[in-house]
């Protein structure tokens, strides 16, 4: 692209491309907002496959035997917390009991499952499934919400599995350890791990 | 027809618009992201935007000219995650040339296609652009084929004469090693209104957080929500003379601040490495990401809960 070429005016393809220009511009808007419009449905469907925990089993060996290296590091929990505030909650759910997009966390699938292997799925996402990768949030992060995750109470059986009803409808205050299957500990406390 | 009712019902009720404006945006800053956005201005790295999530992006260039008038390009940027694997863009260019004019200088279309499933050593994401510009157009989004600062100096009111509709392809390759961010982007480009040969460009880049861990307080001035880092980026010349000569190259340091209340700051300063470069360009941006939005929008259209 030379700018130069701007001296050059009155190309044909100035005065006989106007049409189609606008027309292209248009079709081009209504397209983005029709793609925008049919994707927000599609991403507004709740996920209830019953397979949804089996990338899980998908980490290899040797990333499921990995230690989490912050595993005594005391603050790494609420910390953990507050990336998965920031991050997470959208998704899986306030309470980390599922949400409108993503599963339980609480779920055994979840809790059971070691350090390594949670570590291993955030950073590869399930990128088919909607589940972005999380590389970008350094290591150190990464391994601060297993160790959240992994502090979480977990829920007892399969009903652990479905979506979590809309947050909407519940205040915020009684959210904490009242969502269905959560047991009545508290959302997140800083250097209490509650590891199965 | 549609848009002409409400237009119509909304300057019949000017409090009702008011209402409805104020509820728009309240829905808007109700729906707040947190932002782990890299700091690169010209550079892309392999992290598209999480599905369903939109980030309204507002970015400055200031210019320094040679034979010519310093100028100031401004460019709007909207970034939706349509799914984890696939990101749309679309941006609204404009710029004021100091002692010329301010005008409209063309939009683009841009969409990035995540290649690999899962994360590898190097990451590969497809780009495809399809852009609509005038000859003003002065973003330096990228440096392709010869461009060189003389090509900036032709006064608006000439250079918008001179429409360019292009189709631009990058290979954006990127990987993370112990923090660092390392990405290399390939850029070659068409256009399609003349006779032009494929133009290549360049733009490799470089940032680590300041801190890894994430503190337990949330906070501004943390080291973790600063990334710093470098951006060199540049012309390749053109199909018949590919290189490095003839064209323009920048270096970039670049910073980004990601705060809590969810906006991210972005500054970089730029210096020409050739006398075919602008010798100073300051680029700033702020951006700021909505969560859910694309489920926002199903709801209005009537979607699924």
């Amino acid at each position: 692209m030379t700018r130069t070429d701007a001296c050059r005016t009155s190309s044909p393809q100035k005065s006989g491309g106007g049409k189609l220009r606008s027309a292209f511009t248009k079709s081009s808007i209504a397209l983005l907002l029709a793609g925008t419009y049919v994707l927000a449905q599609a991403t507004g469907t709740p996920p209830a496959r019953p397979d949804i925990y089996a990338p899980l089993a998908k980490a290899p060996k040797k990333a499921v035997t990995r230690h989490n290296p912050l595993e005594t590091d005391p603050d790494a929990v609420l910390a953990g917390g507050k990336l998965f505030d920031e991050h997470c909650a959208e998704c899986h759910g306030e309470m980390a009991d599922g949400g409108k997009k993503g599963p339980s966390l609480r779920a055994p699938e979840v809790q059971q499952a070691t350090p390594g292997a949670l570590f291993w799925l955030l950073t590869n996402g399930v990128v088919r499934r909607g589940m972005p990768v999380w590389s970008k949030l350094p290591e150190p992060q990464r391994w601060q919400l297993v160790r959240y995750i992994k502090s979480l109470t977990p829920a007892a059986g399969p009903e652990s599995a479905k979506p979590a009803a809309p947050l909407d409808s519940v205040p915020r205050q009684d959210r904490a350890g009242s969502a269905p299957g959560v047991s009545g500990a508290p959302h997140r406390a800083p250097g209490k791990t509650m590891n199965p | 027809m549609i848009l002409s009712a409400i237009k119509t019902a909304l300057l019949r009720t000017p409090a009702r618009a008011v209402q409805l404006a104020v509820g728009l945006i309240l829905a808007c800053f109700a729906l707040p992201a947190h932002a782990q956005e890299s700091p690169y201005i010209v550079t892309y790295d392999h992290y598209l935007e999480e599905p369903g999530n939109l980030e309204v992006e507002y970015f400055s260039t200031f210019g320094t000219q040679r034979a010519g008038n310093d100028f100031h390009a401004f460019w709007m940027e909207f970034e939706y995650g349509a799914t984890a694997w696939w990101t749309t863009e679309f941006y609204l260019d404009g710029q004021t040339t100091f002692n010329d004019s301010t005008l409209f200088t063309g939009f683009r279309w841009e969409n990035r296609f995540r290649l690999l499933q899962s994360e590898h050593l190097i990451n590969p994401v497809l780009y495809v652009e399809y852009e609509q510009t005038n000859g003003a157009d002065k973003s330096l989004k990228e440096v392709e084929g010869h461009d060189v600062e003389a090509d900036y100096a032709v006064p608006n009111a000439i250079a918008r004469q001179d429409h360019d509709h292009e189709i631009e392809s990058k290979l954006l390759l990127s990987g993370n090693f112990h923090g660092w961010n390392i990405a290399e982007n390939t850029i070659a480009t068409k256009n399609v209104t003349g006779g032009n040969p494929w133009e290549f460009g360049y733009a490799v880049g470089t940032s680590r957080p300041l801190a890894l861990k994430a503190s337990a307080q949330k906070c501004n001035f943390c080291r973790q929500n600063f990334i710093a880092g470098i951006e060199m980026y540049g012309g390749l010349g053109d199909r018949y003379r590919f290189g490095l000569h003839d064209t323009s190259h920048y270096l970039a340091p670049v910073v980004a601040w990601n705060l809590p209340s969810d906006w991210t700051i972005r500054l970089s300063p730029g210096f020409g490495l050739n006398d075919n470069s602008h010798r100073f360009l300051l680029r700033w941006g702020l951006s700021h990401e909505f969560e859910g939005f694309g489920s926002l929008i199903g709801h209005l259209f009537g979607g699924r809960q």
